[in-house]
């Protein structure tokens, strides 16, 4: 049941032509921040730095734009009610979905391996970094699809589903950017500080993309994806009463 | 077997089932009556576990739907109301994918899909978008992923609004020749369909039930209450004689030509015995016709009473 499901979304991502616009808006844009913006051939170093650090905020609106329509469209089309009264468990068709926008972000993600090429081509890379940034891209992708999906669950319009998710995707962001920190150093005691922005995504993905791979940043990752599923699957349940 | 008792939902203030008790047995058609915004819709989206109710319970098989909703859903085929499908999958691809999210694989599959194809007569639309069929074809296509199971309880929402004559002949023709041993239940408000398809009939108004028999007793009600209409053919005679005939309780003149004869309660042949008169008097007749929408007047009588 959960298969079914799982693959009748991802299919459907490539029976229309959105899957292959997001993956070239994805893949153009990652190019455009990686050389022009991130300066790859003027820095000198053989790395995928200016990629990696750019990614979040590509994530932060094609995540939920690949996300929006999850549970959106079938509430407002009335598919929901064909979904529901199949025999499946609401839990497996949050998961189902969710699995399939993952692994799309995750397709788009690594087509992006000529740049690890280009880099290999130029210099000597730390390629094991490379390789649990590339790790780290597709947890922090997992997070914010997550979020994405429950924000879908609460609206039957996309656009709605579209902003909301933008917005609380930016809140993760921005508590864990140096901005934040600095900017509120004078006001807020730094405990309050390091408590917001170790329970944002950018320490954690920074993080992971040098290298090292410690056990409490996946975690992180995944629990926050566990987290927005979870209410996903809570706000189901609750159309179901109400 | 579903046996429902005392369900009730509330939206807020508003109660739009109010404790219902039904049993239905395996081999009953129930045809599901009422007006618009009588409950009809949400009692079946309880049935089909898609809400759940209020208060109350819904037993199906031995196993009350709240603590199990998998085991039931296992064993109803549903229409929604409107037949939702996805509408950018082709008919192929959207029934392939119901039949493996209810767990059919290989052969079983191939055969379950030609089944209800020719079942519903689709072959010839399997590679067409949903989006693009017609009103007909897309309650075919929902027709079909509810019969693909071959679920022992059918609930169809309406399944013929919105059809042609023709379609919806063929729609009832084929709940009509389904296996004897299933529980089918159709919500409509077209009376003639449950005279022509159901063996049951269960009226609600208001969230209540209100009529509760088999459709010959829903029959026999309408018929309680014949009218006779006489259009005669150079205006009208002495109609005194039929104020006189045994049974008739009113008798109204509708224009120069046509009277409206009422019956008794309680008799039934009014009918005939008003063509007795007419041959007894020798008018000259265009036309006499047992009023033709007495299942209507039944259907608002016990409708409107409840209101």
């Amino acid at each position: 049941m959960f298969f079914a499901i799982f693959k009748r979304e991802f299919v459907s991502f490539f029976a229309t032509p959105v899957a292959y616009v997001f993956m070239l808006i994805f893949l153009s844009l990652a190019a455009v921040f990686t050389f022009y913006l991130g300066n790859f051939y003027e820095r000198g170093q053989a790395d995928l730095g200016p990629f990696f650090n750019y990614l979040p905020w590509l994530y932060l609106f094609l995540a939920p734009a690949l996300a929006m329509k999850s549970w959106a469209e079938e509430i407002k089309s009335g598919s929901i009610e064909l979904l529901m009264t199949l025999p499946v468990k609401v839990w497996q068709a949050v998961l189902a979905k969710f699995f399939a926008i993952w692994l799309v972000l995750g397709l788009a993600l690594a087509l992006t391996f000529p740049l690890w090429l280009t880099a290999g081509y130029l210099g000597e890379p730390d390629h094991p970094a490379i390789l649990t940034s590339y790790l780290a891209s597709w947890l922090l992708a997992g997070a914010y699809v997550a979020i994405s999906c429950c924000m879908s669950a609460c609206t039957q319009n996309q656009v709605i589903a579209f902003i909301l998710s933008v917005v609380v995707c930016f809140i993760y962001l921005l508590i864990g950017s140096s901005i934040f920190t600095q900017g509120l150093q004078t006001l807020l005691p730094s405990v309050v500080l390091d408590t917001l922005s170790s329970m944002g995504f950018l320490n954690h993905f920074e993080a992971l993309s040098k290298g090292v791979v410690a056990a409490s940043d996946v975690t992180y990752f995944i629990l926050v994806s566990t987290l927005w599923l979870l209410i996903a699957g809570a706000v189901l349940n609750n159309k179901k009463s109400a | 077997m579903i046996q429902i008792k005392n369900l009730t939902k509330r939206f807020g203030d508003f109660i739009a089932v109010d404790q219902l008790n039904l049993t239905i047995n395996a081999g009953d058609i129930v045809g599901f009556l009422g007006p618009n915004g009588a409950g009809k819709s949400t009692t079946m989206k309880m049935i089909t576990g898609f809400m759940s109710p209020s208060s109350g319970n819904i037993v199906i098989n031995d196993k009350d739907i709240q603590a199990d909703d998998i085991s039931a859903k296992k064993v109803i085929g549903y229409l929604p109301e409107g037949a939702p499908a996805y509408a950018d999958m082709t008919v192929i691809e959207f029934l392939n994918f119901i039949a493996e999210a209810r767990g059919l694989k290989g052969k079983q599959k191939k055969t379950a899909l030609a089944r209800v194809c020719q079942q519903v007569e689709l072959d010839k639309m399997l590679n067409k978008t949903i989006e693009t069929l017609s009103k007909g074809y897309k309650r075919r296509v929902g027709l079909a992923q509810a019969l693909i199971h071959d679920p022992q309880i059918l609930i169809l929402d309406e399944p013929t609004d919105g059809l042609d004559p023709n379609q919806k002949h063929q729609v009832r023709n084929l709940i009509k020749n389904l296996a004897k041993e299933k529980i089918v239940i159709i919500s409509t408000h077209i009376l003639e369909e449950v005279e022509a398809v159901c063996n049951r009939a269960v009226i609600i108004a208001k969230g209540k039930k209100v009529f509760d028999d088999n459709t010959q007793a829903l029959r026999s009600l309408a018929q309680q209450n014949q009218t006779v209409k006489i259009e005669f053919e150079a205006g009208l005679p002495d109609i005194s004689q039929l104020k006189l005939a045994p049974g008739v309780k009113t008798v109204n003149t509708l224009d120069n030509n046509t009277v409206e004869v009422t019956s008794d309660a309680n008799y039934n042949g009014l009918f005939s015995q008003i063509l007795d008169l007419v041959h007894l008097q020798g008018w000259q007749v265009n036309a006499m016709y047992l009023d033709s929408e007495p299942l209507d007047k039944v259907f608002r009588q016990l409708t409107e009473e409840a209101a």
